[in-house]
Parts: C-alpha cells; sequence; structure tokens
C-alpha cells in the first residue's frame, strides 16, 4: 500500500458517496444502540428503499451528545435530529429535500460551538467497521508519511513539539516517553495501548474504540515505527464488547490492506496488534499490573523503576500510552508538531475529551481545547444543571481525582491547575453534582470503589481503603465522632504516602478534596449529625445502645 | 565519569556508607548495622516491596522508597527512621493488627513472631483503628501443617519460598483488595493439594499463620536463616 | 503528701492481670504507702467512688454492664489505665467477634448444659455484638498491654506514674506478653 493507492480509495469512496443526493448518519454507540438504533437504522434504510429517494444510510459511531440518544444526522443539511425512534423513519425520509422535522429537532449551537475535535474528528462521521471510509478521511496518510519519508526521530520529534501529554491521567510527555522507549536496548520492543478504562463516569475510550478504531491501530503503528517495536497489544476490558469487536474487524481490514503486518508501505517496517481482554480489575489500568495481566499472571502492580520503558512486557523495553494519547498521533504527524502546539494552554497542548455525566443537561462525550474553564463546559457546552437545582460540585479525573466546588470552576482545564486545585485531569471522567449530592457520601462512594478495586498487594491500600471506608461509613450514619475525622487524615496521609501504586496513592484523594472545600458538610455529619443533602440516613445516632444489644 | 564505578558512596541517616552498584538501600543499611523494619523482604526470596515498612525518605524527592527494592546511587542521601516515616510504620502495623483475627496470647508464634516484635519495636502499645473482626477459617488438613487464615499478613513469603526455591507453586493469592486469601492450589485443602510437604512456607512465615502440628502453645521458633545457605549451597553446585 | 486514690477494675476479662497485680507480693506494701486502694474486685466495696486519682482496668467491654461501668469510672478518674490485652485489643473475649454472641451463649447455655437448658435473661448482663477494646467507648490514658503484664511491669510502671517520671512501657511489655 503507497499513498497513490490511499488516494485512489479515498477517491472511489468519495465517488460511491458523491451518487447519493442524502446522507443519513445514524449513530451507533453504545448509548443510542441501548436504545434501538440499530432498529432505527434498519427502518430507515426500508422506508428509503420504499420511497425511492436517493440516501445512503449510514451506520456511524459516537455523535457526542448521549443523552439525547438516538442521533440522527442529515447531510448535506446538516440537520441533526434528537430521540429518534423506529416510528420516526417515514418523518425523516419525507423530509428529505424538504422542511426538516421540526419537533425531532436539536438546536444546541453551545453545545457544539465550542468544541474542537481533534480525537473526536471522524467520530459519529465515518464507519467504524468500514476501513474504506477511515481512508477516505485522512485515515493511514500519517503512517505512510512516517514510514516512507520521516526518520523514527524525526517522527518522535514532531510528537516531542506537539507538547502532548499522556491522556490516561498521569499527564507524562509523550514525546519523552517514546524517546526513552526508542534508546532502551535491545532487539525486541513492545507497544501497547491502554484501553482498561475503569473510572466510574468515564468512557472516552470505549467511545474511541468503538467509533474510530483504525485511528488508535494507526497511532500505534506509528508509535511501533518511532521506537522500533514489531508487535503491539490492545489492552481492552472484556465489558466493552462492542469495542473489541469492531477493533478485531479493523484489524482484520488492516491487515487485509496491507496497513498492518509486513512491509507497511513497502518498507522494511512489520508490525502487528493483538487484542488481550481484562477481566474487569480496575488495577489492572496500572501500567505494570497491565503488563502482568497480557503475560498471563495475576494483575497486580510491581514496584517502579524499573520503568516499563526499560523492562516492561516480558522484560522487554515497553511502550504503553493510552487509547486517547494513540488517537491524537495520526492528525499531529499529518499537520506536525506546531499545529497541535498551537491548541491549548501554556502546558497543557491540545484536546481533551471528557465524559460528561451526573447532574447536567447535556450528557455525553466532548472535547475541548485545554485551558477552557471548568464553566465554560459545565453551563455552556453541558448546558447547566437540570430541573432548577443548584450546582455543588463537579468530580474530575475518576476515584483518583477530586471534588471542585463552585469556587474553583473559572480555572481553565489542564493538568496542573487541576493539580494545584486538589484534582486531577485523570483520563477524563467529569461528574457534576448538583445540591442533592452529600460530599461526605461521595467520598464515601469513591474509597468503595477503590477498596473492592484495590488488588491486596500492599497493606496501607488493602487494609487502609477498608478503614477509611468504615470510618466514612460511621459519618453517614450518624456515628461518628472528631477524633474519628483526625484518625480518617492520618489514614489519609499513610495510604497516599506509602502505597506501592496510583491506586492506593490516589484513593484518598476523593476524601482530601472533599475535606478540603466541603469540610463544613463533615462537621454537619459528625457535631450536628444532620445531613443537609439529605442522603444519609442518621437514624443510628438516635438509636439506643439497647438496639445494638442482642436479647 | 562516576556513574560507571562499581563502588558508590552514600550517606544513610548521616552515616557515610560504601556500596556496589546494584545493591539495595536495605541491603546497604543492614551490612552497615542501620536497622529498617521489614515484613514482606527475606533474604534468599525476591523483593516484592509489598508491606511498605522499609520506606525509605531520599534527600530531593517528597515521595517515600521502599528500601527493599531501591536502588542506591553515588551520592544518595537516605534517611530511614524520621518521625514521619515512624508515624506510617506505625499506621501501618495498626492497619495490620485490625485487618484480620491477631490474638497474640493464643497464637503459636506468641514470643516469635516478626509482626509482634515489630509492634513492640516501633512503640505500638494499642491500637486506635477499629478491628474489623473478619470470619476466617483453619485448613487444617494436611498432616503436618496448619494454614490460620486469622493470623496471615499476606506477605507472600510462602508464595515465594514454593514457587522460587521448592520449585513447586503450590501457594498462591487469591481475591482481591481486602478479601486477598492465600491458597493451596486452586484452593483445595492444602492436605489434598500438590503439595511436597517440604515445610519451607512455614519456616518463613513471620506470624503463626502457618505453624507445625507438632508444636503447642508458644513453642513455635521459626527459622528461616537457612534460605540464603541453601542458595549459596545450589548456586556452588 | 496525701495518699493518691487507686482504683482497678474487672470487666471481661480472667481476672489474670489483677492475679499478676498481686504478684507484686511485697512490693505492694511499698506501693500502700503511696496510694489508698479505694474500689476494686478485691475490696468490698459496691459503688465506685468519686474523684478516683488513677485506676486500673482489665477486661474488654462486652457486656451492657461492663459499658456502663467503664463510661462511669472514666467520668470519676483522672488517670484510666488499660491493662492486659483484653481491656487494649480485645483479646480472648474478642474472639467471639467474627462469629457473633448467639453461638457463644448457645455452646454455654444450651449444648453443654444438662438442667434446664436455656439461655439466661436476668442476672447475667445482656452482651454486646462485639466485644471492643476500652480507648473505643472511653478515653484511656495509658495502654499497659501484655496476657497478662508482668509483675515487674506492674511495679515499674506505677512506680514511675506515682512519681511522675518518664515511662518507656514498649520496652517493659508487648501484645501476649
Amino acid at each position: 500500500m503507497t499513498i497513490e493507492e490511499l488516494d485512489l480509495i479515498a477517491k472511489q469512496v468519495r465517488a460511491e458517496n458523491a451518487k447519493f443526493d442524502y446522507e443519513v448518519n445514524v449513530c451507533m454507540g453504545t448509548g443510542c444502540l441501548s436504545q434501538n438504533s440499530d432498529k432505527l437504522k434498519d427502518a430507515l434504510a426500508k422506508t428509503v428503499e420504499d420511497s425511492g429517494k436517493n440516501a445512503l444510510i449510514r451506520r456511524t459511531g459516537c455523535m457526542g451528545l448521549c443523552a439525547a440518544g438516538p442521533l440522527v444526522l442529515v447531510d448535506p443539511d446538516e440537520v441533526l435530529y434528537q430521540h429518534v425512534e423506529e416510528g420516526h423513519a417515514q418523518k425523516i425520509v419525507d423530509s428529505l429535500g424538504g422542511k426538516p422535522v421540526a419537533e425531532l429537532q436539536c438546536e444546541l449551537r453551545d453545545h457544539f460551538d465550542q468544541q474542537v475535535h481533534v480525537v473526536l474528528e471522524n467520530s459519529g462521521q465515518i464507519d467504524p467497521e468500514r476501513i474504506e471510509d477511515y481512508i477516505a478521511h485522512d485515515g493511514y496518510r500519517a503512517l505512510l508519511m512516517a514510514v516512507n519519508d520521516m526518520t523514527p526521530s524525526g517522527v518522535i520529534r514532531q510528537i516531542t513539539e506537539s507538547g502532548l501529554r499522556g491522556r490516561g491521567g498521569g499527564g507524562y510527555p509523550t514525546g519523552l516517553k517514546w524517546s526513552t522507549v526508542a534508546k532502551a536496548h535491545g532487539e525486541t520492543k513492545y507497544v501497547i495501548c491502554n484501553g482498561d478504562e475503569g473510572d466510574p463516569g468515564a468512557f472516552m475510550d470505549r467511545s474511541v474504540l468503538e467509533s474510530d478504531p483504525q485511528r488508535v491501530i494507526e497511532g500505534m503503528a506509528i508509535a511501533a515505527y518511532a521506537v522500533g517495536a514489531n508487535k503491539g497489544y490492545v489492552y481492552v476490558r472484556a465489558e466493552y464488547p462492542l469495542a473489541v469487536s469492531r477493533l478485531q474487524a479493523c484489524l482484520r481490514d488492516a491487515r487485509r490492506r496491507g496497513l498492518l503486518g509486513s512491509n507497511i508501505g513497502n518498507t522494511p517496517f512489520s508490525f502487528d496488534v493483538e487484542v488481550r481482554l481484562g477481566a474487569g480489575a480496575f488495577v489492572c489500568g496500572e501500567e505494570t499490573a497491565l503488563i502482568a495481566s497480557i503475560e498471563g499472571r495475576r494483575g497486580t502492580p510491581r514496584p517502579r523503576p524499573p520503568y516499563p520503558a526499560v523492562s516492561g512486557l516480558w522484560g522487554k523495553p515497553t511502550l504503553i500510552n493510552n487509547v486517547e494519547t494513540f488517537a491524537n498521533i495520526a492528525p499531529i504527524i499529518r499537520n506536525g508538531g506546531r499545529w497541535f502546539a498551537a491548541m491549548g494552554s501554556e502546558r497543557s497542548k491540545g484536546t481533551k475529551v471528557f465524559a460528561l455525566t451526573g447532574k447536567i443537561k447535556n450528557t455525553g462525550l466532548v472535547e475541548v481545547p485545554m485551558g477552557i474553564k471548568l464553566r465554560e463546559i459545565i453551563e455552556k457546552i453541558g448546558g447547566g444543571v437540570p430541573d432548577g437545582r443548584k450546582f455543588k460540585a463537579v468530580q474530575t479525573g475518576g476515584p483518583s481525582g477530586g471534588c471542585l466546588p463552585e469556587s474553583m470552576l473559572d480555572i481553565g482545564v489542564s493538568y496542573d491547575a487541576l493539580m494545584a486545585a486538589g484534582s486531577i485531569m485523570g483520563s477524563g471522567g467529569m461528574i457534576v453534582m448538583d445540591d442533592t449530592s452529600c460530599m461526605v457520601n461521595v467520598a464515601r462512594f469513591f474509597v468503595e470503589f477503590c477498596m473492592t478495586e484495590s488488588c491486596g498487594k500492599c497493606i496501607p491500600c488493602r487494609a487502609g481503603t477498608a478503614q477509611m471506608y468504615t470510618i466514612l461509613t460511621k459519618f453517614c450514619t450518624g456515628t461518628g465522632t472528631m477524633a474519628d475525622l483526625e484518625l480518617l487524615e492520618e489514614l489519609c496521609d499513610t495510604v497516599k504516602s506509602a502505597s506501592l501504586c496510583g491506586l492506593g496513592q490516589t484513593a484518598p484523594n476523593p476524601v482530601l478534596s472533599t475535606l478540603k472545600y466541603f469540610r463544613n458538610e463533615y462537621i454537619d455529619h459528625i457535631v450536628h449529625k444532620r445531613c443537609t443533602a439529605g442522603v444519609c440516613n442518621m437514624a443510628a445516632s438516635t438509636a439506643k445502645p439497647a438496639e445494638e444489644v442482642l436479647a | 565519569m562516576s556513574d560507571t564505578a562499581e563502588v558508590k558512596t552514600l550517606v544513610i541517616d548521616g552515616q557515610e556508607v560504601s556500596a556496589v552498584r546494584g545493591q539495595t538501600i536495605l541491603e546497604v543499611a543492614r551490612e552497615n548495622d542501620i536497622q529498617i523494619p521489614t515484613l514482606c523482604h527475606l533474604e534468599g526470596l525476591t523483593d516484592v516491596g509489598a508491606c511498605r515498612l522499609c520506606v525509605v525518605e531520599i534527600k530531593g524527592s517528597n515521595k517515600l522508597f521502599p528500601a527493599c527494592v531501591t536502588s542506591i546511587y553515588e551520592g544518595m542521601e537516605v534517611s530511614t527512621n524520621s518521625e514521619r516515616l515512624q508515624k506510617h510504620r506505625r499506621m501501618i502495623l495498626e492497619l495490620l493488627f485490625t485487618e484480620r483475627n491477631h490474638i497474640c496470647s493464643v497464637c503459636v508464634a506468641n514470643g516469635h513472631c516478626e509482626l509482634q516484635s515489630l509492634a513492640q519495636d516501633l512503640g505500638l502499645t494499642h491500637v486506635r483503628l477499629p478491628y474489623r473482626n473478619p470470619e476466617l477459617t483453619i485448613d487444617a488438613s494436611h498432616e503436618r501443617f496448619t494454614a490460620d487464615h486469622n493470623r496471615c499478613i499476606l506477605c507472600t513469603r510462602c508464595v515465594r519460598v514454593c514457587a522460587e526455591v521448592e520449585g513447586a507453586h503450590v501457594w498462591d493469592v487469591m481475591g482481591r483488595g481486602i478479601n486477598s486469601m492465600i491458597i493451596t492450589d486452586l484452593h483445595e485443602n492444602w492436605g489434598e493439594s500438590t503439595c511436597t510437604r517440604c515445610g519451607k512456607c512455614v519456616q518463613v512465615c513471620p506470624t503463626g499463620a502457618l505453624y507445625d502440628k507438632g508444636k503447642i502453645g508458644s513453642d513455635h521458633p521459626k527459622y528461616p536463616d537457612f534460605l540464603p545457605y541453601l542458595n549459596l549451597m545450589r548456586e556452588a553446585r | 503528701m496525701s495518699k493518691l486514690k487507686l482504683a482497678t477494675a474487672w470487666l471481661d476479662g480472667c481476672s489474670g492481670c489483677h492475679m499478676s497485680f498481686l504478684d507484686m507480693d511485697e512490693r505492694l506494701l511499698e506501693l500502700a504507702e503511696f496510694v489508698d486502694l479505694v474500689y476494686s474486685p478485691l475490696v468490698d466495696l459496691k459503688d465506685f467512688p468519686d474523684q478516683v486519682d488513677i485506676t486500673l482496668v482489665e477486661g474488654a467491654v462486652a457486656s451492657v454492664d461492663d459499658e456502663a461501668k467503664i463510661k462511669k469510672i472514666r467520668a470519676h478518674t483522672k488517670m484510666l489505665i488499660a491493662i492486659g490485652d483484653c481491656a487494649i485489643t480485645g483479646n480472648v473475649p474478642s474472639m467471639r467477634n467474627p462469629i457473633g454472641p448467639e453461638p457463644i451463649l448457645d455452646r454455654a447455655y444450651i449444648e453443654n448444659a444438662t438442667l434446664q437448658p436455656q439461655i439466661p435473661c436476668v442476672v447475667v448482663p445482656k452482651l454486646l455484638k462485639v466485644v471492643r477494646p476500652v480507648h473505643e467507648f472511653v478515653e484511656v490514658d495509658v495502654f499497659l498491654p501484655g496476657c497478662p503484664p508482668s509483675a515487674d511491669t506492674f511495679h515499674t510502671a506505677l512506680t514511675a506514674i506515682i512519681s511522675g517520671e518518664p515511662l518507656d512501657i514498649p520496652a517493659l511489655t508487648r501484645f501476649g506478653a
């Protein structure tokens, strides 16, 4: 496969599409599928056939606005319909060439206008299971450019110049990571894509893998070329069956087209990818645990150093990046590192995908330039808190992150700013809470998550999270004391400082950040036995000791 | 270039010491009679850095480093016994005592237990955290040994000695988090497992979790010192 | 200098700590020069007196009576010393915690009773679901672990406390000692 051949395929696809007067794109991401968008697509196809109109009905990946699903986008008029059901098929087909169906139309300028799509540029535009669609959208051009016209160090230079940082949460400079692996000694090296997304409320990686899997594979192949690897693994959770099946279809197509396998682009570069399924352990998102899991061992982390860049999979130098990081690679190579670096803030470049969930109107996936204010994401893009309730906090970064109050909404979204505020960027989960959420209970929820997901290897995390949970439960039932609060803070310090891996080291963050910004709620629970949000049942506080006693 | 030199000098607790490249902080400290508490570490087994008792501070970093797996480097300045470290170590011990049912007075290892001695060494006179009181089993199916999960601290010394030294890999860990448990084979009774009855796991167990049925009361000292010697003899062969 | 008022109390324990206390033998006389024993299982006073200077508590809190007793003791004591592992960790009495009190009562009053097997509802105090150490109910000032702490431990510790000298407890005793 050469660039000319790619162009030829792209041309053919465009010519085929041009035959149609209309393109009707039906979102078939997990969110919309759960509301039968597959049946909707069939109904649309049948109606179009019956009507004799010349329209292409296309399955696409996620369009982002999951709250309004199932979504249908009609081109070339760019009309977006929301909450479309099978029964609406006739109306939509009838409207082709005429006036749009007003009652289904989705008018959310604020939601879409503020976004910048790099990672999601093809999501909702292409059929994720057709490699030709991807190629028609400049797919694999970057890979062929890299292997034909660039040296591995040239590729790394572009990535370094772009200022891209790891999107899995750590924010480690990607270019630096690549160059470390490239410089590591060894004949055999590996590239791993970390798709073990496990944060509650996060679905960025799933959506990217479902909507545009080829882009991730292309990013991995470019990375492999840059660091000198010939073998890659995509580690995906088994809970994402759609992502897995699309990924596998995509690998098959890429191999058939000669974009994976031996002598890619008629060069000596060879690379292939295997899919490995995770068995639902959150800790396997930690890179050393993930490596152990791929090797077929118990998924527990080990102390670093040595880092995977030096000694990773089967002791070989290994590059591990997150799904979203790899999804950024192809556009960077196509447009150059400078183009990417022009977006975003001082030390956080480019864009970031967030999964907006919780008490927010426009639940779904958004991609925004780094540096954008939290307030803009929540109030403009997210449409604010529904039902006239009052905003209370936004949780970023999953169980490792923290809860930020109203007063922190004017900080720009970047690795450093969020860290300074007591939270983290994380992989991009963003849970909005209103005044019906009790922050003590929220902290307890996240600690419970970490407790059940702790691997049990090191003591601070294994037993520490369990004790933290016990103390928080005491607060939530009205039996906690101020001495317990003191003990909790001491416990958080030990778990944070002494745990082996990131899971334990960050497990206290939800507690620490709620203690920082919502300490009064803790005091309310402990001293006044009162939960202002009305979430916690304080019955135990007034219960007579006799109730604890055996008859 | 001092980086390629084999012999390094560093400072531990204000004391200047020399070391060979590749040595860990723990090794160098022990050579120089600087005591760093450990539980999961045992000479002769690979280190896993799991118990976190050996964490130390290194000048220039705010993080804590497990001494058993952290290699030394030239000019390193290590502090092994600061107030902060003692606080964390005591908390870790409290977590261990509350995690399962450690009743010293009725334990076969009373007086020979590494957990018990550490509590005394680190000045732990009581535990502030609430006891969890989990319901755990005792496996007495083996003709020679007993496994009492009430006393297990999941240091995995038994797992490692069985896999690395005996080569049988009968022991392993099951479950996750607070529900983790050591098991024999695929959670078969110890007595019906593929155990070779060598007893190494019993000797390396730091508490009374694994013990010899022939012993009564607290008459159960353990002798894990055979390991380095055994390894040495095997290498020499 | 007037003598300090000393009390000792016995919750859920085997009385071994009191035995060990008595094992101080002739050193008890020495101690008596500085303290008056105002309340103890060893003396015949029924109610806990007011304004006690030092109280030694043996045993874990296992019943409603224990709980009421320790709260009263705390309210009337300047310095509360938990003695022995039962008071400090729950020790042997706490071994019933994982299974709860019902099987214990069944075992004692039904399975092993030859006459009128029944669980008593008067005289025997109601058991708490979970046996817990003293400091989970009230504040404790000094912890003297051991099962039991030795007579020497008692002597060294009490002498130091009475004379206000520094006391290094971990050097004297440990859990299970």
